[in-house]
């Protein structure tokens, strides 16, 4: 190990007690007790330090970076442009349509795709929560979107909600809604899209959620469903007041994961457009998320600073969300106080 | 208890009344199962439907029922999405088998040592660093990703799998996952008697660690393999328009234009699914105890 020359080896005797002793002792220090102390003392950080340091680099400080680069002119296109910009990229961004148009659409997504997958979510896990023959084989299954790439999986939705020749509107069609004659074009408003997109949100995740419950729901104790029984509470009584409230911190854990993912949704409106690559979101912006208009702003519009700004925009959105749905969870589900 | 009594009932006092008892240890009825069965359709039908697309032609799309059945094209279109000039698919799945093996081996290695280092060692600061870790567990990485494009740009490395390898290379989850399993695998004693012996901690780390924490290390091995595999958008900001894609840059290359032909994209879709759905059959067990374990510690 090269690097015991370097290591300015302290003049401790021991590394455990953090007082050591100095003088005389170093002499007797052999090459062995040298390693010894390194070892102990500083492989801690050696071992640490990888991890912080490629962390700090590639994740760390880009986001604080990120706060520099909202207060600046950086245009790709337009380098000429004064360095500092001020706030003007974040009070543009109260004046900007497309940020608030973007922020409905992320919300309505968000609502249509979380809810009910958390609610069926639920459903899967209970179904789960009993013994299976193929337990294993089950669990497994429901992880199947779970590991489908999103590209991949959007553009097999995309071709299922199209309008023409669309399954989705054929099932429809067969169930008496729109039809061969009057399709629902799944692209030419906000609904419609909406649904078309949570619908592949709620698909991936439904299964992965599933699993997070039936772990909790797993180490609920037995009496507490006997005591249930006794008091003649049925299967479904007992999910909604026993089962929810028991498992109540991984249901607000899931809110939480669900917010932070679902507020930044971003490969299923951006490839459910024909024409992804301009990164509108629809014609009209019907589906454009704020993730999409990040990515549009600064790649398309090669504004930077811009795309920065809204950034940190969505950050403290996520942030607000989150808190408020924290505490809103946390009622509903109902824990024990 | 006495000796005579009947081994049919169990020395615990467990009250086996069939309304008593929990769900988990119901069996499962005709309509969990028929339920449960309808939930597997909807879970596998697009993954069939994608294979069905991509084994049809052009008029499979365009006609009414849907086609339901797979045809005979498969290869044809295969061939023809790796036959594409200006697509680069054959490349872009080397490209993600060299992004994911990389990232996946670095966060292994790297989260496992650091792991190793807050669960077992002892050294100044330990507390307040593993405190910086779970904070930043919950920070959304997307939210630097201008910044990180900049700093990608003063590299030079935009545009190279570089770009996206690195900011893989480690992981928060990974290093708090790793210390919540050696704290709770890895018996102390087992580290001093080594220790005793004259090893030092990279020593143990190698001989002692790393085989008892192989079941955590297949674990968030597969489940960082199927994300980096599967991520989208920091691989199209950097490597977009360039000859260097990955295999889901590559798809969304496939699917602009001004005229898509599907059943191109979901056979090049269906390449790229295939691998992870190969893992999924041979480690599934371990990707369900993964994220399973995860939720009861979180």
């Amino acid at each position: 190990m090269s690097s015991t020359r370097a290591a300015p080896a302290p003049p401790r005797h021991r590394p455990a007690p953090e007082r050591g002793r100095r003088g005389a002792d170093d002499r007797r220090l052999t090459w062995r007790n040298r390693l010894y102390r390194f070892d102990m003392r500083y492989m801690p950080y050696l071992m640490i330090a990888p991890f912080f340091l490629l962390f700090i680099v590639f994740g760390l400080f880009p986001l604080l970076f990120n706060a520099v680069v909202s207060l600046r002119n950086y245009r790709l296109d337009d380098p000429t442009l004064p360095y500092w910009a001020g706030v003007e990229n974040f009070s543009r961004l109260f004046a900007d349509e497309d940020f608030w148009n973007a922020l409905y659409n992320t919300f309505g997504i968000f609502l249509l795709s979380t809810v009910p997958q958390l609610l069926l979510a639920l459903l899967v896990a209970s179904l789960l929560n009993r013994q299976l023959r193929a337990q294993t084989w089950w669990r497994v299954g429901v992880l199947l979107p779970y590991v489908t790439p999103i590209v991949a999986s959007t553009m097999v939705f995309s071709v299922f909600f199209s309008r023409d020749f669309g399954m989705a509107n054929w099932a429809l069609g067969l169930l008496g809604i729109g039809g061969a004659d009057d399709p629902i074009d799944w692209r030419a408003d906000k609904l419609h899209a909406w649904i078309a997109i949570a619908t592949m949100v709620n698909w991936k995740w439904i299964g992965y959620n599933a699993l997070l419950y039936l772990a909790a729901m797993q180490s609920i104790p037995r009496d507490v469903y006997e005591a249930a029984a006794i008091d003649g509470a049925g299967q479904w009584k007992q999910l909604w007041r026993i089962t929810v409230p028991m498992i109540q911190p991984v249901v607000v854990f899931t809110v939480i994961l669900s917010t932070i993912g679902g507020l930044q949704l971003f490969t299923e409106p951006m490839l459910f457009d024909p024409n992804a690559q301009a990164a509108t979101g629809g014609p009209n912006g019907e589906w454009q998320t704020i993730a999409q208009l990040i990515y549009k702003v600064g790649w398309k519009d090669l504004n930077l600073g811009y795309a920065a700004a809204m950034s940190w925009a969505l950050f403290l959105i996520i942030l607000v969300v989150a808190g408020i749905n924290y505490l809103l969870t946390n009622r509903l589900s109902g824990g024990r106080k | 208890m006495s000796v005579a009594a009947p081994p049919a009932a169990p020395p615990a006092p467990r009250k086996r009344r069939a309304m008593a008892r929990a769900p988990q240890e119901t069996p499962a009825g005709f309509w969990t199962y028929l339920l449960l069965a309808v939930s597997m359709l909807f879970a596998a039908f697009p993954l069939y439907w994608m294979f069905v697309i991509a084994t049809s032609n052009d008029e499979a799309l365009a006609k009414l029922p849907p086609a339901i059945v797979p045809s005979d094209r498969f290869l044809t279109n295969v061939d023809e999405v790796f036959s594409l000039q200006d697509v680069y698919f054959a490349a872009s799945l080397v490209n993600s088998v060299i992004v994911s093996t990389l990232v996946t081996a670095s966060v292994l290695f790297f989260c496992s040592l650091a792991g190793f280092a807050f669960a077992k060692l002892r050294f100044k600061g330990s507390g307040a660093l593993m405190l910086f870790v779970v904070l930043t567990l919950t920070v959304p990485n997307q939210l630097g990703i201008v910044a990180l494009y900049i700093v990608m740009g003063k590299l030079g490395w935009n545009g190279t799998l570089l770009a996206v390898i690195a900011p893989g290379l480690v992981t928060a989850f990974g290093v708090f996952y790793m210390r919540q399993f050696i704290v709770n695998t890895v018996p102390d004693e087992l580290i001093e008697s080594a220790r005793v012996d004259g090893a030092t901690t990279m020593r143990v780390y190698a001989t002692i660690v790393l085989p008892a924490i192989r079941p955590a290390l297949a674990v968030l091995g597969l489940l960082t393999f199927v994300a980096t595999w599967n991520d989208f958008q920091w691989p199209l900001i950097t490597l977009s328009g360039t000859d260097y894609p990955t295999s889901m840059v590559a798809i969304s290359d496939l699917a602009s234009g001004n005229y898509v032909i599907y059943r191109r994209v979901l056979a090049g879709a269906f390449i790229a699914t295939v691998p992870l759905l190969l893992m999924l059959f041979i480690g599934g067990r371990q990707i369900v105890r993964g994220i399973m374990e995860g939720a009861v510690k979180s």
